[in-house]
């Protein structure tokens, strides 16, 4: 464990009792007391998430939007200050690089929000594709720790410390420098949980104190402190794709489930030929939801059978804690993909019946308005 | 009288006689978090020692409980079907999970007992 690295809340991790595990080469708490009881206080109360993981990778330059607008496959176009995007970002065969969100922070500034293990893998091909337009890009990683506080009462806890009024904040948009505990944070209403909530990105040498204020001035509304497992298993629920996962090198954004987020129309971008001749051709295979009927807990890498041959692959899967019972997503032949269609699940060498369902499973009204 | 003894796989054997009961140890719970789910074996069923003899499955992971000695199982713990949750308060008593008639008395002298598992576990986490 030596050599893996540490968070600005490492300390704060350990004295709470986190159980930490090498994430990626990253030292997080995998859950401090119970996975299942911090997956329950984010979907009736509030969690506290350390995230500062992720990567941040700043563009600037007259060229920036453009060049996010070759980078990425949704359209940033009319993104307005303070906005934010959610977007694969794919390999010119319609691979996915990695999911990201966009951050317009400024008028002519914005950060690109990666997932951990990527972020080297991304900003060096961030780089690479940069030829050509006047832009200049920085990972600024290790200068920014990021907090994420989720669940129903993620604004009520919030609020209390700081003076920007929250409400303010919509769904998917920011405000840069929000205090918070007097110290200066970018917030933004965004979360992989399903939940309402917010995450705080900060210095490094700030996150100490915004995550033990947050927890203190949170006690009283059931906020904990919630670790990785709980963080899966929520983003789980609610369907959202897991890098490497649901969407990968070989997975594209369109087998993916996240169409939505890919607009062909719009100018040119990397992946967009081989996006819309597989959208033309068929995608061959998609992934879908599946419950299972019979007793057990469908696995990552568990085949999915019908017919008596199988038909795909489970590319995440676990023994819900809000339905308690065994939900997946798989990545199927589109012929078996529609929801209602019963498949089987092959569970250590026995076909569990299971069943297509719509995704998400768990569905929560977020604030829009 | 009844003797428990322990595997280097984290089960533990409760001996009476010639039946054991099985289960797997405080320290395996811990290790593995919530439990959510438990594949019983089927009462009848023959198993060699080293065999797998159920799954507990936590939120994050599934685990296999291997079979401490051969043998018949005769009984399972039914009421871990509807709450695997026994498992984590209470995994040396009422989160057991099978009983097995042992058909080679003679491979309990292969398991520890609770002194050498302590060490076991204190170096393999160390």
């Amino acid at each position: 464990m030596l050599e893996l690295r540490k968070t600005p809340l490492y300390e704060a991790h350990v004295e709470a009792g986190g159980r930490i595990v090498d994430f990626g080469g990253w030292a997080l708490p995998v859950q401090y007391t119970s996975i299942l009881e911090e997956h329950r206080a984010v979907r009736e109360r509030a969690g506290l998430f350390d995230v500062s993981h992720m990567g941040e990778i700043h563009l600037t330059g007259p060229d920036a939007m453009a060049f996010i607008q070759h980078l990425v496959t949704n359209d940033c176009s009319q993104m307005q200050v303070h906005q934010i995007v959610y977007s694969p970002m794919c390999y010119p065969d319609g691979g996915v690089v990695d999911d990201i969100l966009v951050y317009r922070v400024c008028e002519n500034a914005y950060w690109l929000v990666v997932n951990a293990s990527n972020t080297d893998k991304d900003y060096e091909w961030i780089v690479r594709n940069a030829s050509g337009y006047d832009v200049t890009v920085k990972n600024i990683s290790s200068q920014v720790a990021q907090i994420a506080v989720q669940g129903p009462a993620a604004q009520t806890i919030l609020q209390r410390n700081t003076n920007c009024d929250l409400d303010s904040i919509k769904f998917f948009w920011c405000a840069p420098e929000t205090m918070i505990a007097e110290r200066k944070c970018l917030v933004s209403r965004t979360g992989y949980t399903g939940e309402d909530g917010f995450e705080i990105y900060c210095k490094p040498e700030d996150a100490r104190l915004i995550w033990d204020t947050l927890l203190e001035s949170g006690r009283t509304d059931g906020l904990i402190p919630a670790g990785l497992g709980a963080r899966d298993s929520l983003r789980f629920e609610a369907a959202l794709p897991l890098y490497g996962h649901e969407i990968s090198q070989d997975i594209s954004p369109l087998q993916g489930n996240l169409g939505f987020f890919v607009k062909l129309g719009k100018s040119e971008f990397i992946g967009r030929e081989a996006l819309a001749a597989q959208k033309e051709q068929g995608l061959g295979s998609r992934v879908a939801g599946l419950e299972l009927a019979g007793r057990g807990v469908p696995r990552e890498g568990y085949p999915v059978v019908a017919e008596g041959r199988e038909i795909g692959r489970i590319t995440s899967g676990m023994f819900s804690p809000t339905f308690s019972k065994g939900l997946a997503m798989a990545l199927i032949s589109t012929e078996y993909a529609r929801p209602g269609t019963e498949l089987a699940i092959d569970i250590r060498g026995k076909a569990v019946p299971a069943t297509v369902v719509k995704t998400p499973f768990y569905k929560k009204a977020y604030r829009k308005e | 009288m009844s003797a428990v003894k322990y595997t280097r796989d984290h089960e533990w054997v409760k001996i009476e006689g010639n039946t054991t009961t099985v289960g797997i140890t405080d320290f395996a719970v811990q290790e593995l978090g919530d439990l959510v789910y438990v594949e019983l074996p089927v009462v009848g069923d023959e198993v060699r020692a080293g065999d797998r003899l159920a799954a507990v499955e936590s939120v994050k992971a599934a685990s296999d409980v291997f079979a401490p000695v051969s043998g018949e199982v005769v009984e399972v713990n039914e009421a871990l079907e509807d709450e695997a949750g026994l498992l984590n308060e209470s995994p040396m008593d009422e989160g057991w999970i099978a009983r097995v008639e042992m058909s080679d008395p003679k491979e309990l002298d292969a398991l520890m007992e609770r002194a050498e598992y302590d060490e076991f576990v204190k170096e393999a986490t160390h």
